[in-house]
């Protein structure tokens, strides 16, 4: 997987698979601080520190326990190899948190790609859970917490050929304008 | 910033769901599941439901149910949809990417004919 978005996608099938109902999603571009901070968190069924631990490793983890296969470890790897990281944090019964960090400016660090379509595919795919996602460049925030739009929404299929354009533009506009008035403020001159 | 976007978007929304749920009619809907476990996503899954969406919306195809699963253990077809028309048995694709998904929709989900040279056997 090329895109961190892709990989953002796939922790998060995790936490559909663990039997989560709430699962918050958050991207931080921290571009004065160099860092950019993933952090995906589930209310699903959790695991025990043994587990938690295991499906960081490659050669041990196995298919039957948890639907968990190469893509975290390759993370990880990615992560550490600039100047970053992968935890795991996981409580059985009260869910799992996966924070991975990357030196912002890392020659090596994978794009973010189009967070808008892996955040698009989740909400539409998934209806049943409820989706909060972040995404934040220095002071500029997006937020979305879907309960508002479901409320709405309520026996609608979120697939409706006239209800899906408006969500895609909500998520697209809300991304778009976090990187937009991030530049701008990155762009004002300097008081000295 | 506040969780929506804009008042507009909301109001539109509302008003949006409003008329769809006055049309809505107590009909048969088409299932599609796209499998989207590690090697799905490797395979491009996103892609290919981006495309399928991209046909719902352009051909103004109304009541499709379009779901995302976990990896359903088939090797080496990735990415798979499944498709359920009312009433007909599940079928199986392997190796549904964006270019084939236009005449996967258009044959199957829209004209009922099974593309039976790219149906997964299982």
């Amino acid at each position: 997987m090329r895109e961190l978005s892709l990989h953002i996608l796939d922790i998060a099938e995790n936490s559909i698979s663990a039997g989560a109902s709430r699962v918050g999603i958050s991207v931080i571009e921290d571009i004065k601080g160099d860092k950019l901070t993933i952090k995906i968190s589930d209310n699903g069924k959790g695991m025990d520190p043994e587990t938690a631990q295991r499906v960081l490793d490659p050669f041990v983890t196995s298919r039957t326990t948890r639907k968990v296969g190469l893509g975290l470890p390759l993370l990880k790897a990615a992560a550490e190899g600039c100047n970053g990281g992968l935890t795991i944090e996981s409580q059985l019964g009260v869910g799992t948190t996966t924070q991975v960090t990357f030196q912002h400016s890392h020659i090596d660090r994978m794009p973010l790609g189009e967070i808008s379509d892996t955040w698009l595919t989740l909400l539409l795919g998934s209806p049943e859970v409820n989706w909060v996602f972040h995404y934040q460049m220095d002071d500029a925030v997006f937020s979305l917490d879907d309960t508002e739009l479901k409320k709405e929404l309520q026996g609608i299929l979120l697939t409706e050929p006239s209800i899906m354009p408006i969500l895609r533009e909500l998520i697209r506009d809300g991304v778009e304008s976090v990187r937009l008035n991030a530049k701008e403020n990155l762009c004002q001159p300097l008081n000295h | 910033m506040p969780a929506i976007k804009s008042l507009d978007d909301l109001k539109r929304l509302r008003e949006e769901a409003q008329r769809v749920r006055e049309l809505k009619v107590n009909e048969g809907k088409t299932e599609i599941v796209i499998s989207m476990g590690t090697v799905g996503i490797a395979a491009g899954a996103r892609e290919t439901l981006k495309a399928i969406l991209n046909f719902i919306e352009t051909r103004n195809l109304q009541s499709i149910i379009v779901k995302q699963t976990g990896n359903l253990g088939i090797e080496g077809q990735d990415p798979l949809v499944q498709i359920t028309l009312p009433g007909a048995e599940k079928v199986l694709y392997g190796k549904v990417h964006p270019s084939f998904v236009d005449q996967l929709m258009q044959d199957h989900v829209c004209d009922g004919k099974v593309i039976a040279d790219k149906v997964l056997k299982i």
